[in-house]
């Protein structure tokens, strides 16, 4: 679904002591089908830009559009609840949502309470326990016997059940450990792909945002600080430095490399291999020039 | 003078009869001053060697001496003096309603004298840079402050080990670097063990040494370069080895030669240097 935000604003506690302007005047625009990586520091307004996109929150000034759906102050929106049923949303430590007695019934919830019938959620729940790598036979064991990757992999189960066509990712891959979090990364790569989502990742890896989004979304202090394609955005250094965030380490070295051994070289979403060939060519031819 | 602050002797520890070996037999020592990184896959027993060492579990098999003392339900209370922990989830250990009051909790229970306290309070405040949010809330403070008021604590009750249980693991990039540095500063002026159990390969680099836990093993006791160089082991057990050991690991192989396992920029451009020198 086509997403945009128009001059939003959304205040908290308005007209209180404890008011707080947490998103001001934000603007952008994201075609279906992209995968969209929102980054900023603690503070800079991500987790109120992600509840909007599934009514949790409505702004306090201008209008948020999620396909037909459209939030404004004035309004309450009516279907809420179609719209929540397209566009899902993965908590931070989903695992610690989970609730029921087995896996089987926490990941019928979902579709459960948005009305499907029975025998369209058991063929959803043996679908979508494929797409998360979870065998089958764990359907009947209690979610808490699990490990935790395995807890987040059917926390992420419920929610893709209910077949949605957004999926907004909150830092995924928090407390994993390295192959966890590249196994995550993947599994919503290829969910993006082959399911055709609209993905928002909101995530403190800059490498995660450069390797996986189509476009990337920078806020400072409740605004958008820039936006473009990953491997243009983190070129800017300097004014990535300036609201406290940092570059990808592949982008850094790069860099470093001109500065100490005179030498260009570009990032084009090259493997490391790929980067220490031309590193290589570019060393070694280094010599007949000087 | 290096004294064995920690020691671990054939620990084996399950939770509960049912369940399997969380710790298999596992031997190992920490000396005081020292620094060292726990790493290894989700649920490799990382976590619950942390809550062996202060006694929040106690083994099934083997022995677990903290400062001289065997680990036990009579030692526990003595143990905890010595042994400061900080968890993850900052906002799960706030007890106070102001940063003064959180630091002070350790103290009271500890019976100190009011003019200590304030003593104390001031200046572990004051070793973690947070002196001007004495008096705010702690729950409306950033994540990496958070932390740094939870180190505060630990640090009043002056304890000679600190112990982070990925500690940073829910903070923003510039947040870890903060806490980092913070608990950097902290052990080297009060001559401190720390224990960091991470899964931030970055981290990792600053260590001493590196205890690689697997399926509830010692799987490799060894310093931060040599942990680095055994990048296709690491993937095999669930780990990984940061970028620029990556990129030195591929130049390596089509024969630029990499001589010292670089562990950071730096170190990777002098080697990319010297190369080039020579061409």
């Amino acid at each position: 679904m086509e997403i945009s935000f128009k001059n939003v604003d959304y205040t908290y506690q308005p007209n209180t002591p404890f008011e707080h302007k947490a998103i001001r005047n934000l603007s952008f625009k994201v075609a279906s089908g992209t995968f969209v990586a929102i980054v900023g520091h603690t503070g800079s307004g991500k987790s109120t830009v992600i509840q909007h996109l599934n009514g949790l929150l409505t702004p306090t000034y201008g209008e948020v559009s999620i396909g037909d759906y459209k939030l404004t102050p004035e309004k309450k929106i009516k279907n809420i609840k179609d719209l929540r049923k397209r566009v899902g949303v993965v908590f931070q430590y989903p695992e610690h949502q989970l609730f029921e007695e087995t896996i089987e019934k926490d990941i019928a919830f979902g579709p459960k309470n948005f009305g499907a019938n029975e025998e369209a959620i058991k063929e959803r729940i043996i679908e979508v326990m494929q797409s998360v790598n979870l065998p089958e036979q764990l359907l009947t064991r209690s979610p808490f016997d699990l490990s935790g990757g395995q807890m987040r992999r059917a926390a992420i189960a419920g929610v893709l059940a209910v077949d949605p066509e957004v999926l907004v990712l909150d830092e995924p891959t928090a407390g994993l450990d390295p192959r966890g979090q590249r196994d995550m990364m993947e599994m919503f790569y290829r969910l993006h792909h082959s399911k055709k989502l609209t993905t928002f990742l909101v995530t403190h890896s800059m490498e995660d945002a450069l390797e996986y989004a189509d476009h990337v979304i920078v806020l400072d202090k409740g605004t958008k600080f820039m936006e473009g394609k990953p491997s243009e955005v983190f070129l800017r250094q300097k004014e990535l430095n300036e609201v406290q965030l940092d570059i990808p380490e592949v982008i850094k070295i790069l860099f470093k490399v001109k500065e100490k051994l005179g030498i260009s070289l570009s990032y084009k979403g090259q493997s490391t291999y790929d980067l220490a060939c031309e590193l290589k060519a570019a060393l070694g031819g280094g010599s007949t020039n000087e | 003078m290096k004294k064995v602050f920690i020691a671990f002797r054939n620990v084996s520890f399950r939770y509960g009869e049912e369940y399997p070996w969380a710790l298999k037999n596992i031997s190992f020592e920490i000396f005081s001053d020292e620094w060292i990184a726990i790493i290894g896959h989700n649920g490799s027993g990382k976590s619950t060697i942390a809550k062996l060492i202060n006694g929040l579990l106690l083994p099934q098999e083997g022995e677990i001496i903290v400062d001289g003392m065997p680990v036990n339900e009579e030692t526990i209370w003595d143990i905890r003096k010595s042994v400061g922990m900080v968890f993850q989830n900052p906002d799960n250990q706030f007890v106070g309603t102001t940063v003064r009051d959180d630091v002070a909790f350790g103290l009271e229970n500890r019976g100190i004298a009011r003019e200590e306290m304030i003593q104390r309070i001031n200046d572990s405040l004051d070793a973690v840079g947070m002196t001007d949010y004495i008096l705010h809330e702690p729950h409306r403070l950033s994540g990496g402050q958070k932390q740094r008021v939870a180190i505060a604590s630990i640090l009043a009750i002056s304890p000679e080990v600190i112990i982070l249980d990925e500690a940073t693991a829910m903070l923003d990039p510039k947040g870890r670097h903060e806490i980092m540095n913070t608990v950097n500063e902290v052990k080297n002026k009060h001559h401190l063990a720390l224990v960091a159990i991470t899964h931030d390969l970055n981290e990792i680099t600053q260590a001493d040494r590196v205890i690689v836990m697997s399926e509830g093993e010692v799987w490799l006791e060894s310093n931060p370069r040599d942990v680095f160089s055994r990048k296709e082991e690491l993937q095999q057990i669930g780990l990984d080895i940061p970028f620029i050991a990556k990129l030195a690991d591929d130049l390596s192989s089509i024969g630029v030669p990499i001589k010292n396992q670089p562990l950071n920029h730096e170190e990777l451009l002098i080697e990319l240097w010297k190369y080039h020198s020579k061409m």
